[in-house]
C-alpha cells in the first residue's frame, strides 16, 4: 500500500494544543514536511474538538500550499497538491481516559488490572482491593466521589473463589457512580475476573451499568493475560467515553482509522524503537497536565502516567511534591522563594504562556527536571518484571511479588532515553533537552539520548496502524533526533575535585586523553551520524557499566549536542553552601553551553 | 497563518449572562420557562442516595452465606429504624439466639448469598439548587435544572476559592493599587462583597472571615497566604468547594498586581448593588473561571434577547493585559502584529505582538501567548 500513498494529515488533540503534521512523498521517500497548531477546542466557548483540528490543519494548508480542506471536510482523494490519502488522529483532550480499577488482592489482581489500564493509555484514579484496608463504606464513598470514565473489575483466578470479586461488584453497584462526561449514559464497567463469577457480577451490575465481560486478566496464579482487557478498554473508550466529549462524534467520522488515546500511540512508538534497535529504552512524554513514562526492558513493556505532574495545569503539583528547595537547587541566580511560588501559580492559572525572559526559561526548566524526576521515580515503582502482555510466571515469582517495589530498571543496562513533549521537543537549544533528561533520569554508564524533533510520536504511533513502513521511515528521518551520548560513572564521593576516571576518546582521527574529577561535567562535539571509540578507566568505587573500578572500551554515538562526560556522581551531589552551589550550577550550565548568559 | 485567538477574561458593564443551574443527579425542576427567579429561591431539587454501610450477617450469626435469607427479618427494599432487629439466628431458647440490630435508620439495599454481606442504605440526602442570580428562566432541562438569564455587569476573575455567595458590593479601598489591609475591614462589611485593590494578605482575609464578609474581590494574593488559608499546597487548580468562610476572587493573579482599571471602574459603577460571586475555578478539562455577576434589577427581564459572545482574534488597537514576566500585570494597547516568528530573549521563536503600555507609553515586544484580551 505504501507506494500509492502521496500525503497523510495527522493530528494530536492534546489538553492544551492540537498539533497537525503533514507527511508527504518527496521523491522516493516519505517525509514529515509541514506542521501547524492551534488551541484545543474541547472547552467552552467552542466545545467542539474539530474546530481546533480544522484550525491546525488550516495552518498546515497555508504553510504547505496543499489544499486539504473543503469547508469543514477533509479531501481524501489526492490530485497533485489537492487532498490527502488519509486523516488520522490521537487524543488526550478532556483529561484523557480516567479509570478506576478493582481487584481482589492488592499486589496481585489489582496490580495486574492497574497495568492493563495503564497499558491501554488510561490514568488510574484509584485502585480498589478487598485487602486495601479501607472499610466498605469508605470504598463505596470513594467510588462515588471519583466519577471515573470507566471501571475495570478483576479478581480471582478462573475456578477459584468468587467471594472477593462479587463483594467488589456489590460495592460498585451500591456506589452507582455517575460518569464524568454526560449525565444520561451508563458508566462502562469492564469485568475481567474469575469466569465463574460472571453470572453473579452480571446480576449485580448489568441493570445499572454498561457491563462488558472479557477474559480473566489473571486466569491462573502463574499467568497474566492483559491484552484482551487492554483492547476492550480502548474499544469502550471510543464507544462510550470519547463519544461523550464535545465534537468527538464528528471527529470519529472524519478519521480514516480509529482515534487512539495519545499515550497508547506513543507506547507503540517506544516499543518500535526498542525492537528496531534491539535495545533497552526509557521514554518520556511530558505534557501540560500529565507525564507519561514508558520503558521497554528486554521483552517487558511498561507504561506509567503521572497524572498530576506536568508543565502547566499540574505545575503547582510538581512544586508541592518536589518541594521548593529541590526546584531552587537548579537555579544559578538569586530569586526570592515567595516570588518563585507566585510565578509557578501564575503559570498554573494561565497555562498557555511561554517563558519570555531567560530567567523564566531557567525556572521552567528547573521545574521540568523535578517533574521528570518524580515521574520516573513513580515509574520505577510500577515497572516490575513482566514479560510483555502474555506473561507466564512461576509460583515462586508470584510469591516474590511482595517486593513489587523492586524495579526491573537498572540504569547501567539502559541503552537509550527518548524525550518528547513541549518542554523537551521545543527547548530553544537541544543542549537544554539533553541536560534536563540527564539531570532527571540520572543515566549511569553509557546511554544514548534522543528527542522527538517537533512532537510527532503520537501521530506516528497511529500512522503505524495504517502503514508501518511509512511510520518507520518518517520516524527515523524526521522524528528521532540524536542528541548524543552521556558517559556517567556511577558512584559517590563526599568532596568535589578528586579524580574518578581517566578516559580516552578517539574521533575523527584525533585522540583526546583526559581525567574526570568528581563534580565535573565535560562536553565534546561529536556530530550526528559520527561515532567515537572510548576507553574508560573508572576509580575503584565508580562503575561505567562493566562493574566497579572496571575498565570499559566501546563505541559511542554522536548527535546534535555530542558527548557528555558526567562526573557529578549518582545521585548528583550539590555543594551545601548556597553561593558555591550557584557557582557550580553556572559551571555545569557553561560546560553544556545551555544558555547565552549564565 | 491559521485563525488564532487569545481568549481573555471578560469585563462587561452591561451584558446578558445565562447560568446553568443543574442538579448533580436527575430530580425535580421547580420552575418553568419564563419564570422570574431570585438568587436564593430553589429552582431544582433532588435526593442524593444515602450513604451505604455494610454488615456481614453471615459472620455475625455464624451461618453459611447461602442460608442468609432464612435469617433475615428484613428483605431488600424494607425500611428500618435505628436499633430495629434486621436479622436473627434461630434457637429454641430465645436467650441463645443472636440478634443483629440496625446501626442506623434506612433501607436494605442488598442481601448477598455469596458474600453474606448486607448493604444498608441511609435515608436520601436532599440537594437543592438555588437561582444564584436574579433572572428569568429561559430554558428547562427536564429533570436536571434550568437556565437562568439576567442583564448584568459581568466580570471574570482569573482564580478563586470558595463557592457561590451573594451580598452588597462595597469598596474597602480607594484605588486600583491600594492594598486591602486588616485595619480597613470593619463590621460595616458584614455580609458584603468587598473590593480590595491590588493585594490582600492573610491577616486581611482572616479579619474578613471574622467580620462575616461574604466575598473579597482583589487583584492578587500571595501563594504562601493561600497555603495558610487552605491548610495545604494547592496542586491543581480545581477549586470552589473550599469551606474557608469567605469566597475570594482574584482578578489578576498571584502577587501584588494592580487591579485593571476597567475592572475597577465596572465594579465602582455598581457599588451598593447586590452581587453574586463564585470562586469556582477549574483550569483543566473544561475551563471554569471565577465570576462576579451584578444583575440590573431594573432591567426588563421579560424582554431579554440572547447575546452571542464569541472569542475574537486579537487585533491592533485591542486593550490587553500581560500575563507573564517580565511585564506581568501591565496593561496596554496592541500596536503591531508581525506575522513572522520572532526570536525572544529566551531564544524561543514565537509569534509576537507589540504593545504600548498605559502610563509611560513604553512599547515592547511580547509573545502572543503571554497576553490576554480585556474583553467587553
Amino acid at each position: 500500500m505504501s507506494k500509492d500513498i502521496q500525503a497523510i494529515i495527522a493530528t494530536d488533540c492534546g489538553s492544551t494544543t492540537t498539533k497537525a503534521i503533514l507527511i508527504e512523498k518527496v521523491g522516493n521517500e516519505y517525509r514529515q514536511t509541514f506542521r501547524g497548531e492551534a488551541p484545543t477546542t474541547v472547552e467552552a466557548p467552542f466545545e467542539d474538538v474539530t474546530k481546533g483540528v480544522l484550525n491546525a490543519i488550516q495552518e498546515v494548508e497555508e504553510l504547505s500550499g496543499r489544499k486539504i480542506l473543503d469547508g469543514d471536510k477533509i479531501i481524501t482523494t489526492v490530485n497533485g497538491k489537492v487532498g490527502v490519502d488519509a486523516y488520522i488522529s490521537t487524543s488526550s483532550a478532556g483529561g484523557g481516559l480516567q479509570m478506576m480499577v478493582a481487584g481482589a488482592i492488592k499486589t496481585m489482581t489489582a496490580e495486574s488490572a492497574q497495568r492493563a489500564a495503564l497499558g491501554a493509555g488510561a490514568i488510574v484514579m484509584d485502585i480498589l482491593a478487598s485487602n486495601d484496608k479501607r472499610l466498605p463504606h469508605q470504598k463505596i464513598e470513594r467510588i462515588r466521589q471519583l466519577r471515573p470514565d470507566m471501571i475495570l473489575l478483576s479478581g480471582g483466578t478462573d475456578g477459584g473463589t468468587v467471594t472477593h470479586v462479587v463483594e467488589l461488584a456489590e460495592y460498585i453497584g451500591a456506589a452507582d457512580p455517575k460518569p464524568r462526561l454526560g449525565m444520561s449514559y451508563r458508566l462502562p464497567v469492564l469485568y475481567a475476573g474469575n469466569k465463574d463469577a460472571r453470572d453473579k457480577v452480571k446480576e449485580i451490575l448489568d441493570h445499572k451499568m454498561a457491563l462488558t465481560i472479557t477474559d480473566n486478566l489473571r486466569p491462573t496464579l502463574e499467568e497474566e493475560n492483559l491484552m484482551p482487557a487492554r483492547l476492550e478498554i480502548q474499544n469502550l473508550f471510543l464507544e462510550h467515553v470519547m463519544a461523550q466529549a464535545p465534537g468527538y462524534k464528528k471527529l470519529m467520522e472524519m478519521v480514516s482509522v480509529e482515534i487512539m488515546p495519545t499515550p497508547a500511540a506513543v507506547g507503540e512508538i517506544m516499543q518500535t524503537i526498542a525492537r528496531l534497535n534491539n535495545i533497552n529504552v526509557i521514554g518520556v512524554d511530558i505534557g501540560g497536565a500529565t507525564t507519561d513514562v514508558f520503558s521497554v526492558i528486554g521483552e517487558t513493556f511498561n507504561r506509567t502516567v503521572s497524572a498530576n505532574y506536568g508543565m502547566s495545569y499540574s505545575i503547582s503539583n510538581v512544586l508541592a511534591d518536589a518541594g521548593l528547595k529541590n526546584v531552587m537547587r537548579w537555579l544559578s541566580f538569586d530569586i526570592d522563594e515567595k516570588e518563585v511560588r507566585d510565578r509557578i501559580k501564575n503559570k498554573m492559572i494561565r497555562p498557555t504562556t511561554i517563558p519570555q525572559s531567560l530567567e523564566e526559561l531557567k525556572i521552567e526548566q528547573a521545574i521540568s527536571r523535578e517533574a521528570l524526576r518524580l515521574s520516573f521515580d513513580q515509574h520505577k515503582l510500577l515497572a516490575v518484571g513482566l514479560k510483555g502482555v502474555q506473561q507466564t510466571r512461576t509460583i515462586a515469582d508470584v510469591f516474590s511479588q511482595e517486593g513489587t517495589g523492586q524495579s526491573i530498571i537498572k540504569m547501567t543496562e539502559l541503552d537509550m532515553i527518548v524525550g518528547s513533549g513541549g518542554v523537551l521537543s521545543h527547548a530553544p537549544r537541544r543542549n537544554q533537552s539533553m541536560s534536563m533528561m540527564i539531570d532527571a533520569f540520572l543515566p549511569e554508564g553509557i546511554t544514548t539520548l534522543t528527542v522527538d524533533s517537533i512532537f510527532m510520536m503520537p501521530h506516528l504511533g497511529v500512522l503505524a496502524k495504517i502503514d508501518g513502513e511509512i511510520a518507520t521511515e518518517v520516524f527515523q528521518k524526521d522524528c528521532l533526533i540524536y542528541l548524543g551520548t552521556c558517559i556517567a560513572p556511577a558512584g559517590q564521593l563526599k568532596k568535589f575535585g578528586q579524580k574518578i576516571m581517566d578516559f580516552k576518546i578517539t574521533m575523527g582521527g584525533k585522540t583526546i586523553e583526559e581525567n574526570l574529577h568528581f563534580g565535573e561535567l565535560k562536553h565534546f562535539h561529536l556530530g550526528i551520524g559520527e561515532t567515537a571509540e572510548v576507553e574508560l578507566n573508572p576509580a575503584k568505587n565508580f562503575d561505567v557499566g562493566a562493574g566497579k573500578g572496571k575498565a570499559y572500551k566501546g563505541t559511542v554515538k554522536g548527535g546534535v549536542v555530542g558527548l557528555i562526560v558526567d562526573g557529578r556522581g549518582r545521585p548528583i551531589e550539590f555543594p551545601e553552601d548556597d553561593q558555591e552551589r550557584k557557582n557550580t550550577i553556572k559551571k555545569w550550565n557553561q560546560a553544556m553551553d545551555l544558555y547565552p548568559v549564565y | 497563518m491559521g485563525h488564532s485567538y487569545t481568549p481573555g477574561l471578560r469585563v462587561a458593564k452591561r451584558t446578558v449572562i445565562a447560568k446553568d443551574r443543574i442538579l448533580p443527579l436527575k430530580g425535580e425542576v421547580v420552575n418553568k420557562v419564563g419564570d422570574l427567579v431570585q438568587r436564593d429561591s430553589i429552582v431544582a431539587k433532588t435526593d442524593l442516595p444515602g450513604n451505604v454501610s455494610t454488615i456481614n450477617v453471615v459472620n455475625l450469626l455464624g451461618i453459611q452465606a447461602s442460608e442468609i435469607d432464612h435469617y433475615m427479618l428484613k428483605k431488600v427494599g424494607d425500611s428500618f429504624e435505628k436499633d430495629e432487629l434486621i436479622a436473627e439466628s434461630k434457637s429454641f431458647i430465645k436467650w441463645f439466639s443472636t440478634q443483629i440490630k440496625a446501626p442506623l435508620r434506612g433501607k436494605i439495599e442488598s442481601i448477598s448469598s455469596v458474600t453474606g454481606q448486607v448493604l444498608l442504605r441511609e435515608p436520601p440526602i436532599p440537594v437543592q439548587v438555588k437561582g444564584y442570580i436574579n433572572g428569568k428562566v429561559t430554558e428547562v432541562v427536564p429533570q436536571e435544572g434550568v437556565v437562568v438569564e439576567t442583564v448584568c455587569s459581568f466580570i471574570q476573575g482569573i482564580f478563586g476559592i470558595g463557592g457561590e455567595t451573594w451580598g452588597t458590593l462595597k469598596f474597602a479601598v480607594n484605588s486600583t493599587n491600594d492594598v486591602l489591609e486588616e485595619s480597613k475591614i470593619t463590621s460595616e462589611f458584614k455580609d458584603a462583597i468587598i473590593v480590595g485593590g491590588a493585594f490582600a494578605d492573610y491577616t486581611a482575609i482572616k479579619k474578613a472571615i471574622q467580620v462575616g464578609v461574604k466575598g473579597i474581590i482583589v487583584g492578587g494574593i500571595k501563594d504562601g497566604d493561600l497555603r495558610t488559608i487552605l491548610g495545604y499546597d494547592l496542586g491543581v487548580a480545581i477549586t470552589g468547594s473550599e469551606d474557608v468562610g469567605v469566597t475570594v476572587v482574584l482578578t489578576e493573579g498571584f502577587g501584588k498586581i494592580q487591579m485593571a482599571q476597567r475592572t475597577w471602574n465596572c465594579l465602582k459603577e455598581r457599588e451598593g448593588s447586590m452581587a453574586s460571586i463564585s470562586g469556582a475555578t477549574q483550569i483543566r478539562a473544561g475551563v471554569i473561571r471565577p465570576e462576579i455577576i451584578i444583575p440590573y434589577d431594573d432591567a426588563d427581564l421579560s424582554r431579554i434577547e440572547k447575546e452571542v459572545h464569541e472569542a475574537k482574534p486579537v487585533a491592533i488597537g485591542n486593550q490587553v493585559r500581560v500575563i507573564r514576566q517580565p511585564y506581568f500585570g501591565r496593561i496596554g494597547t496592541v500596536t503591531d502584529l508581525p506575522s513572522a516568528l520572532t526570536q525572544i530573549e529566551s531564544e524561543t521563536h514565537a509569534r509576537v505582538l507589540k504593545v504600548k503600555f498605559e502610563g509611560d507609553n513604553e512599547e515592547v515586544t511580547i509573545p502572543r501567548a503571554n497576553i490576554e484580551l480585556i474583553e467587553e
